[in-house]
Formats: structure tokens, sequence, C-alpha cells
């Protein structure tokens, strides 16, 4: 709907990129977490971002749904700038009622999963459609059981999420992610606070996702599903991109000393 | 024990209740605490004396106590006692819920006019807070709201500040609001910040992420201390004398005793009203307690397959799982 407005300042190959980084940077206090990062992921692709702990690769991931404000740069998601709207040459900061419509058109995953403890996997997927979007109730009730057969937890709508293991969390998280409609999915590190054995659900459904088309950003230190399913790779340390391109050949074949240090010790 | 799989004896040896060998119940003599017992006894019989000696004192004047502890006076005092109770609790609540959210505000002005607060009514004692507002009316007859210095402005009358019931009820809600501002703060501080992130990154507004997140979890922490804080109110009410208030139950009993000169047994009957009244608080606390522990601590719904529910179902259920998780 408003992607047109800007669609000729970000034109490159036709189409608008999903997400767009300019010179991305972000400062805590006088710690530099993120230096003029630039990268562009088109609509439909997988972007993995790996990099050792302190990289910057979650920061840049919340900056993408403006959970985290950007400094520096120009970050913006289907033609839009994240946090700001652009009138002439000026930016305004967003109201939160505005940040809020954009943010619901991008859904999150967290390492940590943050289900709502309180309601049931089935009220925790349908909580945001109904209070955000104003869904009628029965409707998102009803895309919330697709939503759960698709994760393949069909059965589980009813149950608390600590009566549920991890990968099961996780897999709920992105059902409830998903229920928002997004346009496109970030992924902060999905796996990192699993049991090793529980981890391969959730990439399954993430694999899923991927094939169907949707649009993936994943923090991630699953260095399989990278080389299987992303089609960009990026490597971060220190804040900066220090190299990017075919997740295959950068896995096998990286350029830079620091990602071959990095890739020495996990793989 | 020793194969060579190294992963044999940890997975082999737990799920095989076929092959284990029968275990035995251990018979032994149980450790003996005598002193227990000894402890025990001497509590019960102290206990008895106490109750047989007691029912014979003339002092207590058991008769008054049958005689007015169903007194239409003293029943009536209950009922305003607990009608103090809970108008201040109410109003406590909310001016508590306001301050608590207003000290974790990003506005520093905001945030010290609400520490101020605590720090006055925290620091000085109610029953001196009490007297204070009884004599409000003499400081501020009314109040001129308007502009300064001209004759623009309405003038707000403050002759309800003169009603010793309405003044008791601001006086202990004022109170009141400076210590369940930290147990509301404590309360919202305790919801993991996740909770905040998901409900903002799903689109959820300030308002609706308080409401229907934050708040609900935070109420697990908050209701315990809350319940404390309406049986101390109970008890907080009978210094209404201090504004003076005397329709309250302490304050009637007092007044009948001062007529019938028998304050010991009118003490024991206003004391029997305050544990009935406390005595249900504490059941409906337990209740409410329950209610908010809704996901914590829960077993799963269908016991009877308890380990089964973990593992087994997601890898035969995942509809769009190409192939085993791709770990090289």
């Amino acid at each position: 709907m408003s992607d047109a407005t800007q669609r000729d300042t970000t034109a490159r190959a036709g189409v608008t990129p999903m997400v767009l980084a300019e010179g991305v940077s972000k400062s805590f206090g006088s710690n530099e977490v993120l230096k003029s990062i630039s990268l562009s992921v088109r609509p439909g692709e997988v972007l993995c971002i790996i990099g050792p702990s302190g990289s910057g690769k979650s920061t840049f991931l919340r900056c993408i749904n403006h959970l985290e404000r950007v400094d520096a740069g120009r970050l913006s998601v289907d033609g839009q700038v994240v946090g700001y709207r652009q009138h002439g040459d000026k930016l305004y900061e967003l109201k939160p009622k505005e940040a809020s419509r954009q943010r619901r058109e991008i859904g999150m995953v967290f390492q940590r999963f943050n289900l709502f403890p309180h309601m049931t996997a089935l009220e925790n997927i349908i909580e945001a459609p109904i209070r955000v979007k104003g869904l009628p109730k029965a409707r998102a009730v009803e895309r919330a059981n697709e939503l759960l057969v698709r994760v393949g937890l069909a059965d589980k709508g009813d149950h608390y999420p600590s009566q549920l293991s991890g990968g099961q969390q996780q897999r709920v998280a992105i059902a409830r992610a998903l229920a928002m409609d997004p346009k496109l999915m970030l992924f902060d590190e999905p796996t990192s606070a699993l049991d090793p054995e529980l981890v391969g659900e959730v990439l399954d459904v993430m694999k899923g996702l991927a094939a169907s088309g949707m649009t993936m950003v994943v923090v991630t230190h699953e260095m399989g599903f990278a080389r299987e399913v992303a089609d960009e790779l990026v490597f971060m340390d220190g804040g900066v991109v220090v190299e990017s391109g075919d997740p295959r050949e950068v896995l096998a074949n990286p350029q830079h000393q620091r990602t071959q240090a990095f890739l020495s010790k996990v793989l | 024990m020793s194969q060579g799989n190294p992963a044999g004896p940890a997975t082999g040896a737990v799920p095989s209740p076929a092959g284990a060998p029968p275990s035995e119940p251990i018979k032994a003599i149980k450790l003996r605490h005598p002193w227990r017992i000894v402890f025990a006894v001497v509590l019960i019989l102290l206990f008895v004396w106490f109750i047989v000696d007691a029912s014979q004192r003339s002092a207590y004047g058991w008769q008054y106590v049958g005689k007015y502890v169903f007194d239409k006076r003293i029943s009536a005092a209950a009922l305003v006692t607990l009608q103090l109770t809970i108008y201040s609790m109410v109003i406590g609540v909310i001016l508590g819920l306001v301050l608590a959210v207003m000290r974790l505000s990003p506005n520093p002005v905001v945030k010290s006019v609400a520490w101020l607060y605590l720090w006055v009514f925290r620091g000085t004692p109610v029953y001196v807070q009490l007297v204070f507002w009884g004599l409000f009316s003499l400081i501020y007859p009314h109040i001129f709201l308007g502009v300064p210095w001209t004759q623009m402005g309405v003038t707000l009358d403050l002759g309800f500040m003169q009603n010793a019931f309405i003044i008791a009820i601001v006086g202990l809600a004022l109170n009141e609001a400076a210590y369940m501002a930290e147990i509301v703060r404590a309360g919202l501080l305790s919801v993991d910040s996740g909770q905040e992130e998901a409900a903002t990154a799903l689109g959820m507004s300030w308002w609706q992420t308080m409401t229907r997140i934050v708040i609900p979890q935070a109420m697990r922490v908050i209701i315990p201390p809350t319940g404390n804080e309406v049986i101390s109110m109970l008890k907080t009410t009978s210094l209404v004398a201090a504004i003076p208030l005397t329709t309250d139950l302490y304050g009637v009993a007092r007044d009948i005793s001062a007529v019938t000169y028998t304050p010991i047994p009118l003490l024991i009957v206003a004391s029997l009203w305050y544990l009935l009244f406390t005595s249900i608080l504490m059941v409906g606390q337990y209740f409410l307690e329950k209610r908010f522990s809704r996901g914590v601590n829960m077993r799963r719904p269908d016991n009877k397959e308890p380990a089964l529910a973990t593992g087994a179902l997601p890898a035969a259920g995942a509809p769009d799982g190409n192939n085993l998780g791709g770990k090289g």
C-alpha cells in the first residue's frame, strides 16, 4: 500500500528489498555495537547471520522491528523506513501506534521463546490477531488451529507453555508470530536455548516456512541449517559485516581471516 | 556395563523394568524423636491449663462476652469497619498502581513525584496522618482552582473533609497507596522483560501489553502481600479514633465499655469479630492465589502419558519436515 512512495529510491533490480540496511550504526553508551552495516534481503529470500557472541547480530535483528533504535544510517523494511516517517528530507519519529503498525507485519521469534506463560498455546496464538488486528475470535481460533497443525502441535492447543518441551514452545512461538500474517520473519537464535535433541523439530518447521516462500532473517549457530536453507550468509564480528555471500561458499571457503578463525571453532 | 558403546550403559540401564532385580522394601527400626513428644505434651498441657484457668477468671466477664458479641451496635460497627477496609483498600490499590507505574516512568519528574509521595507517606506514622487529615479542613476549608491572582476559576468546597467517615477512608487509602505502590512495582519488575518485548513485537500497544500480558503475570507476585495488606488494613481501621471517628468496631466496643465498665469482655468481643473477618479474608486469599498461578508449576493435563507427550509426537506430526534435522 505505502511501499510505492519510496520505490524509486530503492529500486535496483526492479524489486523493493524486503530489508535494506544502509550504513546502520548503533551504540549502547560508548559501546558501538553496530558499525555501518549494509545489506539487503529480497522478498522470499532467507538470510542467515552468524558470528561470535557480542558481534551485534541480535542487536541488528532487533533494529529491524524497532525494538532497538538505530543511531545512524538508514534501515527500511519493504520500502518503509523503520521507526520513522519521511517527509521530504526530514525524518519524524513514529508514534507508538504507527510503530506498532510496522511491527505487526514483522514476526519475531526469540531465543527464549517468550511465550505468555499464563495463556495456553492456543491463547498465545490468538491474542495478537484478536487484540491488534481485531479478528473475530472464531476466525482467530480457526487460523490458530491451522497453524498448530502446520508446526506439528495440533493436539497441544490447550497446553500451557510450562507443560510443553522447549522445542514445542518454540514451535508455538513460531505459530504465534505467523498468526499475524507477517511479510518478514526474524529469528533470534531460535534453537540456542534448546536441548540438542529438540533442535531438529524447530529447524524442520523453519525449513518448511522457507520453502513456502517466507522472507526470513535468521541469527543462528546452526551451520547445517544455514548451508541448506539460506540464500545468503552474513558473518558478523565486532559490529561489522566481515564477509557475506553464498552460504555454501562462505562456509566451505571463507575468504577472511576472522571468518576462518570463527568457522574453525564451530564446525 | 563395559560395552564398547559409551552411550550403552546410560540408555540401556534405565528403561528395562522387566530385567531389573526385584527391589525389596527397606525394613529398618525408625529413628525415635522422644523430645518432640515431650514438647508436644508440655505445650498441650500449658494450653489446656490456660483455657481452664481463663474460663474461671471473673475478670474476663464471659457472660458479658456472650451478651455483647451479637449486640446490634457491635455488628453495625463491624459493618463500618468492613466498609472502611474495603473502600480504603480499593482506592489504595488503584492509587498504588498509578504510583507504581509513575515510579517506572522514563520521565524523571513523574518518577520523583512518586518517590516523594512514598517518602512522606511511608515515613510518617499512619496515626499521625489520620490526626492530620482530621485537621485538614482547618487548613484548607476550600480550594481555589484557576488562574492565580485573578478571579477566573472554580472554588472547590472541601466540606466533605469534615465527615469523619470520609476522612478515615481518605487517610487510610493515601497511606495504603504508598505501600501498595511498592508491592505493585515489585510485581511488575518480576515479569521477565522478554514478555513485554514479545508483546511489543506482536504489535500490541503499551496498554494492551500491560493489561493483557504484564499485570496478569505480576498478579502472582502482587496477590500474597496484598492479602496481607487487606488483613493489616482491617486492623489499622481501629486507629480512626485519631480523627476522631468512633463508629468503627473498636470505637463502639470502647464506647459501650465506658458505660458498662466492662472493658475486658468488650475487647474480646471486638477481637472475635476481627478474627472472623481475617479468617474469611485468608480463605479468599487462598483461592485468589490459586487463580493467578495458572500456567505455573502445573502438571500436564494428560498425565497418563507423562514422558511420551514431550518427544514422540512432533517428529511424526510435523507435516512440512522434508527430512531429518539437517545438522552436519
